[in-house]
């Protein structure tokens, strides 16, 4: 079984969001998403500033296998980006849920949080994949 | 689906098993980058029971593969190895393949695992006319032992002196054939063996340090020895001399399978070929990404991929014969990214051979 953090909240896609007060979100990929994917060579950040629309593609993951686009899991606009995974993408790899993180936004309605899974649901979105 | 005789051995091992053309196979054992630094700098081994061993023989064994192949079987010392494609009346590639030659009469060879029914009716087809036979070892295991340290570490576990055998060069006895060949760029050998006889061969190169390792890093080291995939860097519908195996046809006595094609296209003009080549910035490199130079020539990449020993994408790909070198571009999603074209392989015996 993949560790899913109670304290999060997660997409079908395997994104994570942990709040961070006043709303903002930090975005990463799930630990069961990076042993998906196998090792992870390069990500492509999103731009700072840039507003997306929830779904909308804002990244991509490439790992040996497979590139995996990032999609915006809220209405809303990039704050932070995690430049360390341009020199160290493996970071995902080891610390999905810390060191690994890929981006942070502040998002633009509260109401959009309803659309996300609980850490129960998730673990229950991957239960048949494992 | 198929499963080859070490499949026990992978669950246990936790590997992490795949579809690969309807075999049930380990893709990696936990890090594919891990593996592939295994063989660059000390030893690994995969599991390539999958792939197909057909022995022929009889009186006109040598006559057949002479016809059969486009490379020339009869230039072959008694054990040496071969590689060659095998091509349709139209001069596109059936498979590539590896010949050994036991004796006068007598020869194995092996072939891809997804191309197996194919290649094998087209054996049966063509060796009619010949006074020759096949027979397909199907009780077989292949295991593969590549890195700079194959050899000392295999040597003392088998019966077989492996001192004297020489590159592409073969050594067997009543259970064990070894061919030391591989498809990594780095040295070691191939080892065929009896289904009863893997598991425990397996196990003991387990204990004696070889890590077992999936058909992800088997990918990306041939790549990075600028080898060609069946069915991505050369198909039926490709001639070898459009796909960077001009080198693999013999120039004699041109009354092989296809060799007319050939000769039509080389008077009418060889339009395309294939380069290596390296991403200048971030990214990677994929199948079927499009390439583009600044005077409108084109070409496709037909493997790619991130190198880990060289910690850049690399690809090979199929380009108009004029592609520019100075202004080849690939498109990646929304970007087009310059490229350098380069020699291969990018790695030769663990050290990269891109320049800067």
């Amino acid at each position: 079984m993949s560790y899913v953090p109670d304290n999060l909240k997660y997409t079908a896609s395997h994104e994570w969001l942990e709040d961070l007060g006043e709303g903002v979100y930090r975005v990463g990929i799930t630990e069961f998403a990076q042993a998906q994917l196998g090792d992870i060579v390069f990500v492509e950040l999103p731009e700072m500033d840039e507003s997306y629309a929830q779904e909308d593609e804002c990244g991509v993951v490439e790992s040996v296998k497979t590139a995996s686009d990032i999609y915006a899991p809220l209405v809303g606009t990039i704050t932070a980006i995690n430049d360390a995974l341009e020199d160290t993408p493996e970071l995902i790899n080891d610390s999905p849920f810390d060191d690994g993180w890929i981006f942070e936004m502040k998002i633009d309605d509260d109401a959009d949080l309803g659309s996300l899974l609980s850490a129960e649901d998730y673990r229950n979105s991957i239960a048949d994949e494992e | 689906m198929k499963k080859t005789v070490l499949n026990d051995a992978h669950r246990k091992a936790g590997a992490k098993m795949v579809d690969f053309g309807g075999w049930d196979m380990p893709i990696n054992y936990g890090s594919q980058i891990e593996e592939h630094h295994a063989v660059r700098q000390h030893v690994g081994m995969f599991d390539v029971s999958h792939m197909t061993v057909i022995d022929i023989q009889g009186p006109e064994a040598t006559e057949f593969l002479y016809h059969l192949l486009a490379n020339d079987i009869t230039k072959l010392n008694i054990n040496q190895a071969l590689y060659s494609t095998m091509l349709n009346h139209e001069g596109g590639v059936i498979d590539d393949l590896i010949t050994y030659k036991i004796s006068d009469t007598s020869y194995r060879v092996v072939v891809n695992a997804g191309t197996r029914e194919k290649d094998l009716a087209w054996f049966e087809k063509e060796i009619a006319e010949f006074d020759a036979f096949m027979i397909e070892q199907d009780d077989t295991a292949i295991i593969a032992v590549q890195g700079p340290k194959a050899i000392e570490t295999l040597q003392p576990l088998i019966d077989l002196d492996l001192s004297e055998l020489k590159r592409f060069y073969a050594t067997h006895n009543e259970i064990m054939f070894v061919g030391r060949t591989g498809y990594t760029g780095e040295d070691g050998v191939e080892l065929i063996v009896p289904s009863e006889a893997a598991a425990a061969l397996w196990q003991k190169l387990i204990e004696a340090g070889v890590k077992p390792c999936g058909l992800g890093a088997r990918d990306t080291l041939r790549l990075e020895a600028g080898m060609h995939l069946y069915g991505q860097d050369m198909d039926e519908n490709i001639t070898p001399l459009e796909c960077g195996l001009g080198w693999t046809l013999r120039k004699e006595n041109q009354e092989f399978n296809g060799a007319e094609a050939l000769q039509a296209l080389r008077e009418a003009g060889i339009n395309k070929k294939l380069i290596g080549l390296v991403l200048e910035g971030r990214g990677v490199l994929r199948h079927d990404q499009t390439l583009i130079d600044d005077e409108g020539h084109q070409g496709i990449i037909t493997s790619g991929g991130y190198s880990p020993s060289t910690e850049k994408a690399i690809a090979m790909a199929v380009v108009d014969k004029g592609m520019n070198a100075d202004s080849v571009q690939v498109q990646i999603r929304n970007k087009k990214l310059p490229c350098r074209i380069v020699k291969l392989p990018f790695v030769r015996n663990g050290k990269s051979m891109i320049e800067d």
